[in-house]
């Protein structure tokens, strides 16, 4: 396929981690802020390409995995209640609630159904006039432009059984939260490239500026991760003999301009608003997600629906909170690949397809030591 | 989640306010919104994530890295070994 094949050449790949391992000559911590690009290192196994002294620690950036447990019990609540259809991204089906996940509750008769586009689930609420449609909106910014769509159909279409159970999520509050921690060891990061794509690098620029820190904004195949991995080496290295200054980079230039995709940004601006959040298995952040404005009220499952008071608990053993911030690696888990596998998950991070445990599950398990 | 493909545009039908094409990928063709890249037409290959592109991917830009790092490639292919 093109665009995609050409960037997981291996000739390619080895080409740019001989460079790498050329260029390093000393220790270095970075991160990779998003799921995809965990799942890509994890699958073409590019950590293992790379110099014994570059450690690469695993970020936040699954949507699915930090979307609060509260926002998963009320959607499980909504969706058993027999005048709601539950429309959901497929990826959250298996989360695990305090108690139960949308996969089970289907099983007992929920109506739940999986959607690709926020858009179908716009078209089930026209197709089923008596009943009430709630969508579970998540994502991170890259997810924000579709769903934001889908809020401002519904209201231009005049729907009045539709609404959305927001769960949104923005990136660069949350490095400036890493960065300010104290157990902080990332040196320098790979942005996310479709956040990016979206948003542009304006408040990744403001974060090299705030922090000092090198950020390359990166690409999701194996050749992009290389690549930026050789720019961000290049830049500590020459800081180090003191030939530089920390900056933002843009690997993935095929998809990302400076501006980012401004008609996105806008319908974003449109329907939602900055507000604080919670990240499941992190706790909250100040201005770090999205809620719908006032104008969509109507449209605002947590507004419109009266869901009571939800109590959370996680399971005990589920060490999320830790491998999401990059304190500790899925394997380090006492519970991971025992009493928790993908298909009977303790956490957020086994189940989804950008879950770092998850990756490591499908990708490294026969290589973990016992 | 936050994957993204990319497809080529095969046509392009607007309704009202809605712009939405047909694109294809690899095998699969599939209808993906418009509506945020209004500078991509027809044989323009998109960015695509949850039915929707986000970018139309710079060709030119692709073209010169992807020559690059084949060239990086075919360089060290070569020159013989350092040590």
């Amino acid at each position: 396929m093109k665009y995609l094949d050409e960037y997981r050449d291996h000739r390619i790949a080895r080409v740019l981690a001989a460079e790498i391992a050329q260029s390093t000559t000393r220790p270095w911590v970075l991160m990779e802020i998003c799921g995809g690009q965990t799942h890509t290192i994890m699958r073409y196994g590019i950590d293992e390409m790379l110099p014994r002294g570059i450690e690469l620690v695993h970020g936040p950036g699954c949507p699915v995995c930090v979307t609060p447990l509260e926002t998963v019990d009320k959607a499980i609540a909504l969706a058993l209640r027999p005048e709601v259809i539950l429309v959901s991204y497929g990826d959250m089906l298996r989360v695990p609630g305090s108690r139960s996940d949308l996969f089970r509750a289907k099983a007992q008769g929920a109506d739940v159904r999986i959607a690709y586009s926020p858009i179908e689930a716009v078209k089930i609420a026209g197709s089923n006039p008596d009943r009430k449609v709630v969508f579970l909106a998540i994502g991170f910014e890259t997810t924000a432009p579709a769903n934001a769509m889908a809020a401002w159909q519904a209201r231009y279409h005049g729907l009045t059984n539709f609404s959305m159970l927001v769960s949104h999520v923005l990136v660069p509050p949350a490095i400036r939260a890493l960065m300010v921690s104290q157990t902080n060891r990332v040196q320098g990061f790979i942005a996310p490239g479709h956040v990016c794509t979206v948003m542009g690098c304006k408040e990744y620029e403001d974060l090299v500026r705030d922090f000092r820190v090198p950020i390359v904004v990166g690409g999701f195949e194996p050749v992009d991760i290389l690549e930026a991995v050789l720019m961000l080496i290049r830049q500590l290295e020459a800081r180090q003999i003191g030939a530089g200054e920390a900056r933002l980079e843009n690997q993935y230039v095929r998809s990302v301009s400076r501006q980012g995709n401004v008609p996105a940004q806008e319908l974003i601006a449109e329907v939602f608003e900055i507000a604080d959040q919670k990240w499941r298995g992190i706790g909250s952040i100040p201005r770090s997600g999205l809620r719908l404005r006032e104008e969509y009220a109507a449209f605002d499952a947590n507004r419109i629906f009266d869901l009571g008071e939800i109590t959370v608990d996680e399971p005990a053993e589920c060490i999320s909170a830790q491998v999401l911030q990059g304190l500790k690696k899925p394997p380090d888990c006492p519970a991971f690949g025992l009493s928790c596998t993908p298909e009977n998950p303790l956490g957020a991070p086994m189940v989804s397809t950008e879950g770092a445990c998850a990756a490591y599950y499908h990708y490294r398990r026969h290589s973990v030591a016992s | 989640m936050c994957l993204a493909i990319p497809g080529k545009i095969l046509d392009i039908q607007e309704s009202g306010q809605l712009r939405v094409g047909r694109v294809q990928f690899g095998g699969i063709v599939r209808q993906v919104s418009l509506d945020f890249v209004p500078e991509a037409g027809l044989g323009d290959y998109v960015m695509v994530h949850v039915g929707f592109a986000i970018s139309r991917v710079d060709a030119f830009e692709a073209e010169r890295t992807y020559k690059l790092l084949e060239e990086m490639g075919a360089l060290e292919a070569e020159l013989p070994a350092e040590q």
